[in-house]
């Protein structure tokens, strides 16, 4: 019954969403207001009737209803509540539910937050969302319905949830993944509503900036969750593989940084408008590309869903619908003319533009990377695979390239600046960069050039930034006022680039002077890595919830001391008969110790060990959380409340945003 | 240029992209051609496991064989092991190349896990290997009763890939099979 009931709430909710893609925007076109009224409504309506039906297949996985085929493929009885709870979004019908129900979060957010825009921008906004919400839930009513019954054949208990989904990082990586794709569908509903509107100014892209670096902050945090997760759940203690849908969710990351810095010089400066309008176009493009590319099966990949070329078609003729019809309105509609206002060679605004020109050219080279087997495919040149070397070899001279000029772009001025007074302000912390990160990878005993590098770049943006926050307090009457007087934005942009300075040390770092072995141990024997003895101490069997494993216990000691004692298991899942391994890690700032079981080798009880030394690995996701808390920090500055107060109707909502 | 037609240059790009995608539904990454197929499965001369015995290439005349290449390291064929075991009791004629891999660990291994093979070729340096174009271990040639290459499969063997897919190419090269498969257990 419950299943039936949810299914009923889905059909609701699509016809909730035909109306609002259709209803306001008649209303805009006729100027009728009482058509335009309905879209707040409408869309609350959406996320009702979307949560509910969430909620009914929550429910089927919580009671074990085995009788619905998504519960039956991906639960079990033995699995823990946590994991039945999270098996919801393990499949490609559940998940597909969430990006739904995610996209009507995020339209009622709107619908809720904005009171205070012109009811004609509001419903356009609205109804293109509601427009993005009619395809998935078609998409998901048509031809994934989670709901789907095994009546008769109702199995005795499910086939289990992945195990390798069996973790806590999974519960939270995809809602929060969703939340960043799906959240850059404002962005790109307000570029669409600009481009209907024919008014593309300031004022929209103020409305639209806080949206979009929530949004980016959300996608920064799922992407960090799923390196974190990949790093300590695959056992080889890789973090990053530039598999095809690891690809798919970094490049509306690439664009929409490319973005949220674009749509800065057009909120400040009123320039780069229609390259503002493609690039916000161009991010949520790439998240529905995305989409297709995990669900088609076109690529393979280590985690694409189970795939089904009616569902690759579906989601293809919607991504040609939305994306072909956007650019088509794109080049109808953006102002072709350069506008007058101009800016000097050397001016904040240039700066900005080297970061679009990277990140621009950085999506272009990861989509042409992971969309190149499929292009060979098809034009019959036969079989590739494009792995790591390609992605690194021109991934990391583009983000070296964009150091420089990052560490420039907060002390810069608008429309004019000179060399002579960024030499006066920077001259001082560009060689205290190049000391520390000449002499700074001495400390660790080999030298490494590449580690030099990374620290003379990190350090010359955080000097940059450290002399910049000098600067604006020391201009200030106290202290308090100058912290007063500096606006919660300029926090975020700080702590944004200074975790990314950290991000890029991490990468360099625990790349060059990771240390890896893999060796063959038996019970008692002892192996030194990096001055730490893992000692073999002990082979013990574990029994879990519903999995059995071999654990491997080892205590770690340096000096004589002992620093942690590990216990890495081999699991057999007994549900599945799938075999994990969970590795075990000893985490630090500076060093991450990691042991993960191989094979038994021989009969003797001897094992394939794998020991890693890696250091400063946690600064990498680190960087990733002080990105997306600097992107959260940004909507809480004043400038963005001032104009909600503005409007005595959005006086309600205060506070509660991001 | 004209200005306006500028701006048309992202739609004609996503035009051309899309159809790519569209073409790429059809397409099957998965899919390993080889240079072997519809070719005589290449000759050998090598031992054999179990027994002292010289094998050669007409080990594979006279009826439909899958050629199977594993060994005692590779993980996923532990994982298609036992379903090889449920193809043989169905009537499935299946030669085992055990590749690059210790004879005694082999050994054991079948001791332990059931023997699947009607008999298996020793391939210690990986020379038949190399002729046949192996990416890694598992992976079946089906090969037909004149001991030519029909199909080549990369990865595992399971239910699903049998009964989706196999089956019905071991039927259409004349495969037989005698008895029902087991049901796999729940």
């Amino acid at each position: 019954m419950i299943p039936e009931f949810g299914h009923f709430s889905l059909i609701i909710a699509l016809c909730l969403a035909v109306l609002l893609a259709t209803v306001p925007l008649w209303g805009a076109w006729r100027r009728n207001t009482g058509a335009m009224a309905l879209a707040p409504g409408l869309a609350m309506g959406l996320l009702v009737f979307t949560a509910i039906s969430f909620v009914c297949l929550t429910i089927a996985f919580l009671q074990d209803d085995f009788s619905v085929e998504v519960v039956a493929n991906n639960s079990n009885s033995l699995l823990p509540p946590i994991y039945k709870f999270s098996a919801v979004w393990g499949n490609h019908e559940g998940s597909l539910l969430l990006w739904a129900l995610t996209l009507a979060g995020w339209t009622a957010a709107v619908a809720t937050f904005s009171r205070q825009l012109p009811l004609m921008v509001l419903s356009r906004v609205l109804a293109v969302m509601g427009f993005v919400g009619v395809g998935f839930l078609s998409f998901s009513l048509f031809t994934s319905n989670p709901f789907a019954r095994l009546i008769p054949g109702t199995p005795s208990d499910g086939q289990d949830l992945n195990p390798l989904l069996q973790d806590p990082g999974l519960i939270i990586h995809p809602p929060i993944l969703y939340m960043g794709y799906v959240g850059f569908s404002v962005a790109f509903a307000f570029a669409i509503a600009a481009l209907l509107g024919g008014r593309l100014d300031a004022a929209w892209a103020r409305w639209s900036r806080p949206w979009t670096n929530v949004a980016w902050a959300f996608l920064t945090l799922g992407i960090m969750l799923g390196s974190w997760w990949a790093y300590y759940e695959l056992g080889w203690g890789g973090w990053w593989f530039w598999d095809p849908v690891e690809n798919a969710s970094f490049m509306p990351w690439l664009a929409g940084t490319a973005l949220i810095h674009s749509l800065a010089v057009t909120e400040k400066r009123g320039l780069f408008k229609s390259w503002t309008v493609l690039l916000a176009i161009f991010a949520f493009s790439l998240s529905l590309l995305g989409t297709f590319l995990v669900r088609s099966g076109v690529l393979t990949s280590v985690h694409a869903f189970a795939t089904d070329p009616a569902r690759g078609l579906f989601v293809l003729v919607f991504l040609a619908i939305v994306v072909g019809g956007s650019l088509t309105l794109y080049a109808l509609r953006a102002p072709a003319v350069n506008s007058r206002v101009g800016f000097a060679g050397l001016s904040r605004e240039t700066l900005l533009l080297v970061n679009n020109v990277v990140f621009l050219v950085a999506t272009l080279t990861v989509l042409f990377g992971t969309l190149f087997p499929l292009l060979m495919d098809a034009l019959g040149q036969g079989k590739y695979s494009v792995g790591p070397p390609y992605f690194n070899a021109v991934f990391v001279p583009l983000m070296a390239l964009l150091i420089p000029f990052m560490g420039l772009g907060p002390v810069s001025r608008w429309k004019r600046d000179s060399a002579s007074r960024w030499k006066a302000e920077l001259l001082v912390p560009a060689l205290a960069a190049l000391a520390c990160g000449l002499t700074l990878p001495l400390l660790h005993g080999d030298y490494n050039i590449w580690v030099a590098l990374a620290l003379v770049l990190a350090g010359w943006l955080l000097l940059g930034l450290v002399r910049d926050v000098w600067q604006r307090l020391r201009s200030a009457p106290s202290l308090a006022r100058g912290l007063r007087r500096t606006p919660a934005s300029y926090w975020g942009m700080v702590l944004a680039h200074l975790g990314f300075a950290a991000a890029v040390v991490g990468v360099v770092v625990t790349s060059q002077y990771n240390i890896e072995r893999d060796l063959k141990m038996e019970v008692g024997q002892a192996e030194t890595l990096a001055g730490y003895r893992f000692e073999f101490t002990e082979l013990a069997n574990f029994r879990g919830p519903n999995y059995l494993a071999d654990e491997a216990r080892f205590v770690v000691t340096r000096d004589g001391r002992e620093i942690a004692r590990l216990a890495p298991q081999k699991r057999r899942y007994l549900a599945s008969g799938q075999i994990m391994t969970e590795a075990a890690i000893d985490d630090g700032l500076f060093r991450d110790l990691f042991v993960a079981m191989g094979e038994p080798v021989g009969q003797g009880g001897a094992w394939a060990i794998r020991l890693h030394y890696k250091p400063m690995v946690r600064w990498m996701w680190l960087g990733a959380i002080m990105m997306a808390v600097g992107g959260f920090v940004t909507v809480v500055d004043k400038r963005y409340r001032r104009q909600r107060a503005a409007s005595a109707a959005g006086e309600v909502a205060h506070g509660a945003q991001a | 240029m004209a200005p306006r037609l500028k701006l048309f240059l992202p739609l004609i790009l996503f035009v051309v992209l899309a159809l790519f995608l569209f073409r790429g539904l059809s397409l099957d990454p998965r899919a390993m051609p080889s240079a072997l197929i519809d070719k005589p499965f290449p000759s050998f001369t090598l031992p054999a496991l179990q027994r002292e015995q010289t094998l050669d290439r007409s080990l594979l005349l006279g009826k439909v064989s899958l050629v199977n290449i594993w060994a005692t390291w590779c993980i996923s064929c532990r994982v298609e092991h036992p379903y090889l075991n449920q193809l043989t009791e169905a009537g499935v004629h299946i030669v085992g190349v055990n590749y690059k891999d210790d004879s005694d660990a082999a050994k054991r291994w079948l001791a332990d896990l059931g023997d699947p093979y009607s008999i298996n070729v020793v391939d210690a340096e990986g020379s038949l290997g190399i002729d046949l174009g192996v990416y890694g271990a598992p992976e079946t040639y089906f090969v037909d009763a004149e001991g030519v290459i029909r199909y080549r499969h990369v990865g595992v063997i399971d239910e699903r890939v049998w009964n989706s897919k196999l089956a019905a190419i071991y039927r259409e090269i004349g495969g037989e099979l005698p008895q029902q498969l087991a049901e796999a257990s729940p």
